[in-house]
């Protein structure tokens, strides 16, 4: 823990001899805003293509929805979880997914990026390259699937005997965003792959799109050997299976309920990956 | 009739040359099965009320559906090249040859599901055989099951295509076609069994869901291998299915007939 804080002070020491003290957040908030305005207004050039396509991407998640809604007309729990708290897990994985995939879609577009030759432009320009990349794949409509989360959010708290204390209240919030950082740090590491190898990047796909699909049901549910691994190599339980313990009554550790701030070591190592990335940059010269 | 079965031809033959780059397809699909019977498997155990699917016809039914995703897929573009001549204005060069525009782009659709479909059939379902007990797909209920399967199989790839062919029709009208195609693919996920089986559907909705076309589609092929489609039952969704190809032909043609008497084509 204190290596990963001492890394911490470390990078953010390194950002101010950079940029100077003042200046280097505001600025980067207000390039990103420059970057969403522009993508926005382009994305409302073609409006119902924009909406149709938000709403076939709804329509997708809320698939899934109808899935376990079905499913559980027949079948009442499992492994001792009701309907309500399914999803209750089901809600926030879709929920912290479309969030982070709105955000951090500029790293799936990045092979794309590399291809083109666009990434030599980005590293000459004065602002970090990272927020270039986040900024210029701002992506609105993979919101819509939040819509669902949303709506399942509040289907799920209505048919599950949860007491909603401030502290379980902090807990959902906790899981959102432990699971918005920890996806973010996945798509980043797809991004940094391309560094690599040009290649298609498709077995990144089991670790995001595999991990929101599959992560609907809580962990401990598909066995020991894959809650190690969601443990230890991507740490899937520190905003999943753990906090929701809390969150479900099923523990009385309330250190559960910080589980989350786990994923922050993490991304601070797919933040590595992706530093050691651009410094073995070579340009596919096209 | 002949030009369009080289068009089939030409299209699977392009098919196969993807041979190495599915490999990483293959194991996300590979996972992503496992997966998902480990959740029916943990659903299954801990209930204690006979479910409406036999674990072994469950584990077919996923395995299947894994091995021919790319022959009933409507979301990802499996018939990418028809997409982008709508939209890079190609289309114009297509129209231009002595032939119909509907029936060359359903052969090419059929070539080039059939190519992907076919390989990755043979090792997603080679090492499903191979799996530990609850997670292995089990043999065919019986040799007229199989037969069954495969008259299925090719009639529900007829009408996805044929289902598939309708929406490009429709998206000839449109300037960017994705918004549309993803409304309406994204709607035929659930109804047509892929997200659960249609078994574990309860009765009002699943008989409205047998009856639509998209209940023509993989539902009957996947449930007709492990017997848990059979007899009488089959037979009538085989009619069924026989009949939505007919419907969604006709009005696929005329669709895309209208569409050829006023297609703008925007430059290229």
């Amino acid at each position: 823990m204190i290596i990963y804080l001492k890394t911490g002070i470390g990078f953010a020491r390194l950002c101010e001899k950079r940029f100077g003290k003042e200046g280097i957040m505001r600025k980067g908030i207000m390039v990103y805003g420059r970057y969403v305005s522009v993508v926005l207004r382009s994305a409302m050039q073609y409006r119902l293509s924009f909406f149709l396509m938000a709403g076939g991407r709804f329509l997708i998640a809320f698939n899934g929805f109808l899935g376990i809604y079905f499913l559980f007309s027949g079948f009442h729990e499992v492994k001792g979880y009701t309907y309500g708290e399914i999803l209750l897990c089901f809600s926030v994985m879709q929920l912290s997914f479309s969030l982070a995939e709105c955000c951090a879609n500029g790293f799936k577009k990045f092979s794309g990026i590399v291809r083109k030759g666009e990434f030599d432009r980005m590293l000459v320009r004065p602002v970090s390259p990272m927020l270039q990349v986040l900024g210029s794949g701002f992506d609105l409509g993979r919101l819509a699937p939040a819509v669902t989360g949303v709506i399942v959010l509040f289907v799920g708290i209505g048919n599950c005997s949860v007491d909603w204390t401030a502290a379980r209240t902090a807990a959902l919030f906790l899981m959102l965003l432990g699971g918005i950082c920890l996806f973010a740090g996945l798509f980043m590491i797809e991004a940094s792959v391309c560094f690599f190898s040009i290649e298609n990047t498709e077995c990144m796909n089991v670790l995001t799109y595999g991990a929101k699909e599959h992560g609907k049901y809580p962990i401990d549910i598909y066995g020991k050997g894959l809650m190690r691994f969601c443990t230890y190599v991507i740490p899937y339980t520190l905003v999943q299976y753990y906090p929701l313990q809390y969150l479900l009554g099923k523990t009385d550790r309330w250190q559960y309920a910080f589980c989350p701030f786990g994923v922050v070591p993490f991304v601070l190592l797919c933040y590595m990956l992706w530093r050691v990335g651009v410094r073995h940059y070579k340009s596919t010269g096209s | 009739m002949k030009k369009y079965v080289s068009f089939f031809k030409m299209r699977f033959q392009v098919g196969l040359q993807y041979r190495s780059a599915s490999i990483a397809a293959l194991t996300t699909q590979f996972l992503w099965g496992i997966m998902e019977i480990a959740a029916y498997r943990a659903i299954y155990l801990s209930s204690g009320k006979e479910p409406p699917m036999e674990f072994s016809a469950l584990v077919s039914y996923i395995w299947l559906k894994e091995a021919f995703l790319a022959m009933f897929n409507t979301w990802i573009a499996t018939d990418g090249d028809i997409f982008s001549v709508i939209m890079n204005g190609d289309v114009a060069y297509e129209l231009c040859r002595p032939i119909s525009l509907y029936r060359m782009w359903f052969a090419k659709s059929v070539g080039g599901r059939c190519a992907t479909a076919a390989l990755k059939c043979v090792p997603i379902i080679s090492v499903a055989a191979l799996l530990p007990r609850p997670y292995r797909i089990s043999a065919p209920e019986s040799i007229t099951a199989f037969c069954f399967f495969l008259l299925t199989l090719f009639l529900g790839l007829l009408v996805t295509v044929s289902f598939c062919m309708l929406v490009y029709a429709i998206t000839l009208f449109t300037i960017s076609p994705q918004g549309l195609r993803a409304l309406l693919t994204g709607a035929v996920e659930f109804l047509s069994g892929a997200i659960i089986p249609f078994p574990f559907i309860p009765q009002p909705v699943r008989g409205v869901l047998e009856m639509l076309p998209f209940g023509s589609m993989q539902n009957v092929a996947l449930r007709v291998y492990s017997g848990s489609l059979a007899g009488g039952e089959a037979l009538r969704a085989v009619w069924l299915q026989i009949f939505w190809i007919a419907a969604l032909v006709l009005v696929g043609r005329a669709v895309c007939r209208r569409a050829e008497q006023r297609m703008v084509v925007q430059g290229g």
